[in-house]
């Protein structure tokens, strides 16, 4: 096929710069590299006068200390809330009438930072990022009105039956693991975070050794390189060691826990050991996860629970590689006088691919889906430069784009049957479900309450 | 809706005030059976997203058949004569291509994206089930079931949302936004098969459906697929759009759920307001403006309520004019934990009593309007954005002229006219409060 040809032939080009032909189009990833030393990958589109920025720290909310469990979302939350000689409302109006996208996040394994703006504007942009970097005020009014934000926040979601199901999973796959977070904990952590906490958490965390950046837009390398310094040039040069422990979710046997909550419909969460991002068989799995119940409509679980029984509006699995561990984990919610039923199905579709795996015309399809499909979600700068930061922070290289039609449509029936079993053939499958489900037995008590 | 929450789109602005207006740049034409095509070039990614809108919705219901718009979208994905139950999906997966569908209270969406080589096998399928669906029993009946529990799933379980649809009720007297879009639960297992093809035959013609594609390709290249494809079906008479129409509200109402899964208590207050189409729609552009200043972290209701009184953790505004009939202006706010719901409404009254006292300033009424203006660029960047905003104005009648010019209905709003828009709307017997609590009174 022609465009399997200047594949071939792009993959002569020289280093730094590679022509991806993708179905998306050719779009060129150049590696830049600033005075200082700070690389990031760059798109560069002139279609529309916009920048997009994103970057990524390794090392997360499971580096909390115990006692400050939440931290992580507090500290990053408050960069937003005053810096410099600006406080908190004057940071968000310089920000808001210039229409500049800033914001940072924490998840378990990293940090993370988005900054959005027209090119008009993207100078006072970088100007307020920097200084929300490297000079943050952790102002007491600021801090305190963050505080009840995330208290709220908390307890908004405590009752919410996804998010009672999710700290139970959590509770029972990592017992006494950082990737385990109690509700509890988390308030305790929230009301006692102080200014000093914070600045100490980011000042672990957030270096220039261990983090990725991808950028999106009307911008040039030699533009780009002076913002990159100006943005990152003042954190410290190097971050704490990671020191989470490697992990494996505790799933040996069948395990079902019911937490008691008087909801019209019962919520399921089931979990199974899963793999982590560079595992070898990582494509394999992503393949036959799709076939079961990562595929939508073309999946066995929609087919089965949904489509001939009715039995639930959405059911669905999906992979999800921790840094310390694979899992995983799926969902489905369903009346309660019919939740033992699916989940019976859920349970006898899963065992069923452990078996047997995916059929020759299943696997083909999900092959050409996850081949097909990459390139829809490049639909905007934001999303490309999400993708850039991935592939670096997965260790993926450059000409990963290239290679990954490659690898997917690589995948045997034989390594899919194998991957299957590995994934979907082994004992236990823990369940999780919120409601007064008819049909299901406990087989512990639920975990003490969080 | 088939697979995600029920969209609500909200106008997005447009480049420099200065700049001659274009939103999007579309091109159009109508095919002989009356259908109308919109097309949006973007040539940034080898890939299309292609709609197609029906002018109708849940408030076409007759009473009694609330649910029965967003239950036929469901079954245009079972089988045709053409196609098998779920071949649809499938066959778009299989293309690498994803699909959704959605339903309003103002018309039914069905969208792919596909890469453009894919464009003609979405069109064939879409224009095939336009033309009738061979529904059976067997296949309705668990339907039926799937979208009981996508109420119970999206409604039934989150108080939140139980409440929205209760303020709803207690706002329209008599229109049908006052019903919810998925149907009253008893109302639903009442709906039958006969009712999905009569409202598939009286709606689903191609004079009453606009197509929309966005993406790599222009009018010149999708006119002989669509006359290919949609050109086949034959245009049919549609029964006029006829709603009853909502009195002059006369009462402050006011709704309290209370549920014991709360633990963080909630305030709103929903205001009927014109749209773009209905009411006195002088109001609706300034009406923009005035969402614009009230919301954000830098608006009105955030500086008052979080940061100097300290008596919320977050406030809001909200505001949709792309309605046929008449829209709704929203206001929300949350108290501080352990705070006083009863003090935060004091609160807001007395901001909304300067407000409407003072008026807004000038300084306000421009930033809000640069910052309307720049989100133009920003929705530009992203491909889906265009054929969802244009459809979802032309499906409720508004003309795409009227999109396209949407810079200029921002850049000459005054701000007289926005003080204007807001004492006509914020009236206490316009509005709905409502009160979302815990099960224990505090």
């Amino acid at each position: 096929m022609i465009r399997r040809l200047i594949l071939a032939a792009c993959l002569l080009l020289a280093p730094l710069i590679l022509l991806i032909w993708s179905p998306a189009g050719a779009m060129t990833i150049e590696r830049v590299v600033s005075p200082g030393g700070i690389e990031a990958w760059l798109v560069q589109d002139q279609s529309v006068p916009l920048t997009a920025i994103e970057f990524r720290w390794r090392g997360g909310a499971a580096l909390e200390p115990a006692d400050r469990i939440g931290l992580a979302s507090f500290a990053t939350a408050m960069l937003r809330e005053g810096a410099g000689e600006l406080d908190g409302p004057e940071f968000a109006r310089a920000l808001e009438d210039l229409s500049i996208g800033l914001s940072f996040s924490a998840s378990t394994d990293g940090l993370g930072g988005s900054l959005r703006a027209l090119n008009v504007h993207r100078e006072r942009a970088v100007e307020l990022a920097a200084l929300a970097l490297a000079k943050p005020r952790f102002d007491a009014d600021s801090i305190a009105r963050v505080r009840s934000r995330i208290l709220a926040g908390l307890a908004r979601q405590s009752e919410e039956p996804r998010a009672v199901a999710q700290r139970a999973l959590n509770a029972l796959i990592w017992p006494g693991h950082p990737y385990a977070r109690t509700l509890e904990a988390t308030v305790a952590g929230t009301r006692a975070a102080s200014a000093d906490d914070m600045r100490g958490f980011l000042a672990r965390r957030m270096a220039r050794d261990n983090f990725v950046i991808g950028v999106v837009g009307g911008v040039t390398p030699t533009e780009l390189e002076p913002l990159l310094d100006r943005l990152f040039g003042g954190l410290p040069a190097t971050a704490v060691p990671d020191d989470v422990p490697e992990t494996a979710p505790a799933v040996a046997a069948e395990r079902v826990v019911v937490l008691s909550r008087s909801t019209p419909q019962a919520t399921m969460l089931f979990a199974a050991p899963g793999l982590k991002r560079d595992d070898p068989d990582w494509f394999a799995a992503l393949l036959v996860n799709w076939v079961l119940g990562g595929g939508g409509f073309s999946g066995r679980l929609m087919t089965e629970v949904r489509e001939k029984r009715g039995l639930t509006y959405g059911v669905s699995t999906a992979l999800l590689p921790y840094d310390r561990a694979g899992l995983i984990s799926g969902s489905a919610s369903t009346e309660n006088s019919r939740a033992g039923q699916a989940l019976d199905v859920i349970r006898a579709e899963w065992k069923r691919m452990g078996e047997s795996g995916p059929t020759a015309g299943e696997l083909e399809g999900a092959q050409a889906y996850l081949t097909g499909s990459f390139p829809l979600s490049l639909d905007s700068s934001g999303s490309i430069a999400r993708l850039l930061v991935a592939i670096q922070y997965d260790r993926l290289g450059i000409d990963y784009l290239a290679r990954r039609d490659g690898l997917i449509n690589a995948v045997t029936l034989d390594d899919a049957r194998r991957v299957a079993k590995r994934l979907y053939g082994q004992p236990g499958l823990l369940a999780v479900v919120v409601g007064q489900p008819d049909g299901i037995t406990a087989t512990e008590p639920p975990p003490p309450a969080n | 809706m088939r697979y995600a929450a029920l969209v609500m789109l909200a106008l997005i602005a447009l480049g420099p005030a200065r700049a001659p207006a274009a939103v999007f740049n579309p091109e159009t034409f109508t095919l002989p059976n009356g259908m109308d095509v919109i097309v949006v070039p973007n040539r940034r990614a080898p890939i299309v997203t292609h709609m197609v809108y029906y002018r109708v919705g849940a408030a076409e219901e007759a009473m009694g058949k609330s649910g029965i718009a967003h239950f036929l979208e469901h079954l245009m994905f079972k089988a045709t004569k053409n196609l098998a139950a779920g071949e649809f999906s499938r066959t778009v997966a299989r293309n690498g291509g994803r699909d959704n569908a959605f339903t309003s209270w103002d018309y039914t969406g069905y969208v792919q994206t596909v890469a453009r080589d894919r464009l003609e096998i979405v069109m064939r399928m879409e224009a095939d089930r336009m033309a009738g669906l061979a529904l059976t029993d067997a296949t309705v009946d668990p339907e039926r079931d799937v979208i009981l529990e996508e109420r119970r799933q999206v409604i039934d379980n989150v108080p939140a949302r139980r409440l929205s649809e209760q303020v709803h009720a207690a706002l329209f007297l008599n229109h049908p936004y006052g019903r919810p879009i998925i149907g009253w639960e008893h109302e639903i297992r009442g709906l039958t098969r006969a009712d999905a093809e009569a409202w598939h035959r009286a709606w689903y013609a191609p004079n009453n459906a606009i197509l929309v594609v966005a993406g790599d390709v222009d009018a010149a290249e999708l006119r002989p697929l669509a006359e290919k494809y949609y050109g086949a079906v034959a245009a049919r008479d549609v029964p006029a759009r006829v709603r009853p129409a909502e009195p002059p509200p006369q009462a402050a109402r006011r709704v309290t759920l209370r549920d014991e899964r709360v633990r963080q208590p909630n305030w709103s207050r929903t205001y009927l307001a014109p749209g773009l189409l209905a009411g006195d729609s002088k109001h609706a552009y300034p009406l923009q403006v005035l969402v614009d200043l009230l919301g954000g972290q830098s608006g009105r209701l955030y500086r008052a309520l979080v940061v100097d009184l300290k008596i919320a953790v977050s406030a809001g505004a909200s505001y949709d004019s792309d309605v046929v009939d008449l829209a709704t202006f929203g206001l929300y706010a949350s108290p501080t934990p352990g705070g006083d719901v009863e003090a935060l409404e004091r609160a807001i009254d007395e901001e909304l009593a300067k407000l409407l006292r003072d008026g807004v300033t000038a300084d306000e009424v421009e930033r809000a309007k640069t910052r309307l203006a720049a989100s133009a660029v920003f929705a530009r960047d992203s491909l889906g954005t265009a054929p969802r905003v244009i459809g979802s104005a032309v499906a409720a009648g508004i003309p795409l002229a009227e999109v396209e010019a949407w810079p200029e209905r921002i850049a000459v709003v005054t701000q007289e006219q926005v003080n204007e828009a807001a004492r006509a709307v914020l009236r206490d017997e316009r509005g709905v409060t409502g009160l979302l609590l815990p099960r224990a009174a505090p």
